[in-house]
């Protein structure tokens, strides 16, 4: 008796160990990708939506007229083609024929002009409408004065979508691949409204489909099997986990729980190149760190000499190599390196060793009145943040060395930091850095326009750099638009409003199984391109 | 009893509206706003936005808009996380947050009581001392010390246990955020009870119960615990409040969905509604823990009554 139960329980045992290395067995042969993502996406919705959080997962969930390649490159997307008129001001596009939303309807030129006008109409109050500010009568819309129904949008049938802007744009196609551009799916808003956002209700075009959305926690993805290019997809399951506090996302991709990191703490750089060297990746980035300059008060407001001073006397080449440590390249400009249709310019010093710029940096000091008997006070206010800190200690310290300048360094809390920024509150100097939007030069230049408002940070106004912009737009020669960028970004360099302190660089993990992880300016990383290995 | 419980919710409506009033205005004071960024809008796209979240209204017609809706249980769109309520995300993090800070409560609780017990029945030898010392230790450490050194050595360097995330809740996903967010509590109860029991012993009750020939063991469990724990059960009500403010700590190092999480990262974003939210559920569950604390000690204590 004894004998058979223990017999029993042996074959239970069996039987329950066996279904589970089934389970196992299934498990694995599902290909799944853990992204650390950053701060928690403010929204999936492609319309509402501001930061980089936010657009790695709709560049999954949903494909626009151009979708970025696996090196951020523009690639045909929804549209399979286009045409563009001779006065570059209308574009037809024509849509694939087997594109597909996630319940099986087909992507319509319809579906396009319904998003777009949600885009910039002001009841939705998207922070990115000015994106599709170059189409005919966008602006105007936004700002209240004529109605959606006005946009230079037209479905021709369901397969062609005519384009009307205003002036000719060069960088409109490279815009598509920027999520507020891409489509919803007309119907699904229209019964779901702002739910339509909500799992169960979501309904995409990309190479995934919305699972599940947990509130700081994470987003999964799940393959789309409607996807035109759905048999090239490799991953089944994608996680997007929020990860706003950088060291626990660091040690989550060291305990294996995340395959990719978003970012990494720059003090864990060099151990981890040490250490880590497969799983470490770096690439250059589209953005820049400068300190900007209060144009509105003394000394600065009539003294670019002085500025330059200043400007002269950082060793950006000492900064990166023992300060920031993450591979940045030291910024002589401000428009990084790898711009599209784009020559970068340089400061006129750029060409001088350190050591003839300090002697010309203490020469200007000297013009300006400044010396150890009268030395010259300066105020520097940013963010809190090690980095931020780090940075200004340095740069303080070769100024006090060099110039004998007495650095007050002041820091905020970021929103804080933001609100004195913008109000131009600061007294002297404030950090400033900027990531470009879309791949041209456009998304850098913009800011120092006069007309621009609070996000000039240095209140910069030079009447010939907002008309050398001015004709820049306008123009549709390609290589004449860029020298005319190129004039511009000389005179605001050589006006040393601001001083270039490096451009950036997006150091962060992706573990060696990851396949297809390619680095590159825009740091876009698209699922869809990503396979595991061994 | 019951008139004076709901006595107690009654007077707790003017403490909550002072609440909901002063975090209202606090929020609003701090300088930036919901919608600020190193990326500005233009000045006709913010315009837009404030229309859309009623926030270009006077501030007093905001102020009574939001007391209407809290009247009515409606906390309002959270401004940063624009696919869910407020009440959503109350609603999806209450469960994350209650789990984690029950079984912390109530496991501080049991281990602070065997803890402090122990010490006090051992009172002044090494096991007592070295009990004391860790207790102090577990109080003066903070708790962002002592989480990401757990997460470090149980999930980097022992791969035991999850560096952080909530998984499906799975129990291992909660070991490391429970014992964090205990430890000090633990501590804290350690001291309580073996300071109470340490008095209850010398009482002339015990001496009469000791006389009578009780054996020792019904002495203790029967008479001098249940006096020693008062001071426990009446730290129950702040120690919930800790386990709420401390969980807004452990919930961001260990990246847990919960209410705390959601307070922090409202607070930094300037989601003004999502922070009044938590402060006012906040406030509304200590003022009802409080309430049951008082309950509680009127049961254990012959010497309380309420009428």
């Amino acid at each position: 008796m004894r004998d058979i139960r223990k017999l029993m329980a042996g074959a239970v045992m069996a039987l329950v160990l066996g279904t589970g290395a089934l389970a196992a067995d299934q498990a694995r042969a599902e290909t799944v990708l853990r992204r650390g993502n950053g701060p928690d996406a403010e929204t999936l919705d492609i319309h509402k939506s501001t930061g980089m959080p936010d657009a790695y997962i709709q560049m999954d969930l949903y494909e626009g007229l151009l979708t970025p390649g696996p090196d951020a490159t523009p690639q045909p997307g929804v549209a399979e083609s286009w045409t563009v008129s001779g006065d570059d001001l209308v574009y037809t596009f024509t849509l694939r024929d087997d594109a597909k939303w996630s319940d099986g309807t087909p992507v319509t030129a319809e579906d396009f002009v319904h998003s777009w006008r949600r885009l910039v109409d002001p009841a939705t109050a998207a922070d990115y409408a000015r994106f599709l500010w170059p189409v005919a009568n966008a602006e105007a819309i936004t700002k209240g004065e004529k109605p959606p129904e006005t946009l230079g949008v037209r479905a021709v049938d369901a397969r062609t979508l005519e384009v009307t802007l205003r002036a000719p744009t060069p960088y409109f196609l490279a815009a598509q691949m920027h999520p507020s551009t891409y489509p919803i799916s007309k119907a699904a808003h229209e019964k779901f409204g702002a739910d339509h956002v909500k799992p169960g209700n979501l309904v995409s075009n990309g190479a995934y489909m919305l699972a599940e959305h947990v509130p700081q926690s994470h987003v999964k993805l799940v393959k789309n099997p409607h996807y035109h290019g759905a048999a090239d997809v490799a991953v089944d399951t994608v996680f997007f986990h929020a990860t706003e506090d950088i060291d626990a996302e660091f040690k989550r991709f060291r305990a294996g729980e995340l395959d990719t990191t978003y970012e990494m703490p720059p003090q864990q750089i060099a151990w981890a190149e040490e250490n880590m060297p497969d799983a470490f990746r770096n690439a250059p980035y589209f953005g820049t760190y400068v300190y900007a300059f209060n144009l509105n008060n003394e000394p600065w407001k009539s003294n670019p000499e002085l500025r330059k001073a200043l400007s002269l006397a950082i060793d950006r080449d000492l900064l990166v190599e023992k300060i920031t440590q993450g591979g940045e390249l030291p910024a002589y400009g401000w428009i990084p390196q790898g711009t599209n249709h784009y020559e970068s310019q340089s400061l006129d010093y750029a060409g001088m060793t350190q050591d003839e710029r300090d002697q010309l940096a203490r020469e200007l000091m000297a013009e300006a009145g400044y010396g150890p008997d009268n030395p010259l006070q300066v105020e520097y206010l940013s963010n809190a943040g090690e980095r931020h800190r780090k940075i200004a200690i340095a740069i303080a310290t070769m100024w006090k060395q060099k110039l004998g300048v007495d650095v007050d360094l002041r820091t905020e809390e970021w929103k804080v930091f933001l609100d004195t920024r913008d109000k131009n509150a600061y007294k002297d100097l404030a950090r400033f850095g900027w990531i470009g939007d879309y791949n041209d030069a456009n998304s850098f230049l913009d800011l120092f326009r006069s007309d621009i408002g609070v996000q000039n940070p240095a209140d910069f106004e030079d009447a010939e750099y907002d008309a050398l912009l001015k004709r820049a737009g306008v123009e549709d020669d390609l290589d004449k638009r860029a020298l005319l960028m190129q004039e511009a970004e000389r005179r605001l360099l050589e006006a040393h409003a601001i001083i270039p302190i490096h451009h950036y660089t997006r150091p962060h993990m992706a573990a060696p199984h990851v396949k297809g992880w390619i680095g590159n300016i825009m740091n876009y990383h698209l699922t869809r391109y990503v396979s595991i290995g061994e | 009893m019951l008139t004076y419980a709901v006595r107690r919710l009654f007077g707790a409506v003017p403490t909550l509206f002072v609440i909901v009033t002063l975090a209202f205005f606090m929020m609003r004071l701090a300088p930036g706003g919901p919608f600020d960024g190193e990326r500005m809008v233009p000045a006709e796209i913010e315009a837009n936005l404030l229309r859309a979240y009623e926030l270009d209204r006077p501030l007093l017609a905001q102020y009574a808009a939001y007391l209407g809706g809290v009247l009515t249980g409606d906390l309002g769109p959270s401004f940063k996380y624009k696919d869910f309520s407020v009440g959503e995300l109350i609603r999806n993090g209450l469960p994350v947050s209650l789990r984690i800070g029950g079984i912390a409560i109530v496991g501080a609780a049991l281990a602070g009581a065997t803890l402090g017990s122990i010490a006090a029945l051992r009172r002044n030898t090494v096991l007592d001392r070295a009990l004391m010392t860790g207790a102090i230790a577990g109080v003066a450490v903070p708790t962002f010390v002592v989480a990401p050194f757990l997460s470090l050595v149980f999930g980097v360097y022992l791969a035991w246990l999850p560096v952080a995330g909530w998984g499906d809740g799975q129990w291992r996903h909660l070991v490391l955020p429970v014992v964090a967010l205990a430890l000090p509590q633990v501590a804290y109860v350690a001291r309580l009870t073996r300071a109470g029991l340490i008095e209850i012993l010398r009482s002339d009750f015990i001496r009469t119960a000791r006389a009578k020939g009780l054996p020792e063991r019904a002495v203790l469990f029967r008479h001098a615990l249940r006096g020693a724990l008062l001071p426990v059960v009446s730290y129950l009500g702040p120690a919930t409040a800790g386990i709420l403010t401390g969980s807004v700590v452990i919930e961001q190092i260990f990246g847990l969905p919960g209410i705390g999480r959601h307070f922090v990262q409202g607070a930094l974003n300037r989601d003004y509604t999502l922070v009044m939210g938590v402060v006012v559920f906040y406030g509304a569950l200590i003022i009802l823990f409080n309430l049951v604390v008082d309950l509680l000690y009127g049961a254990l204590d012959p010497r309380v009554r309420y009428d």
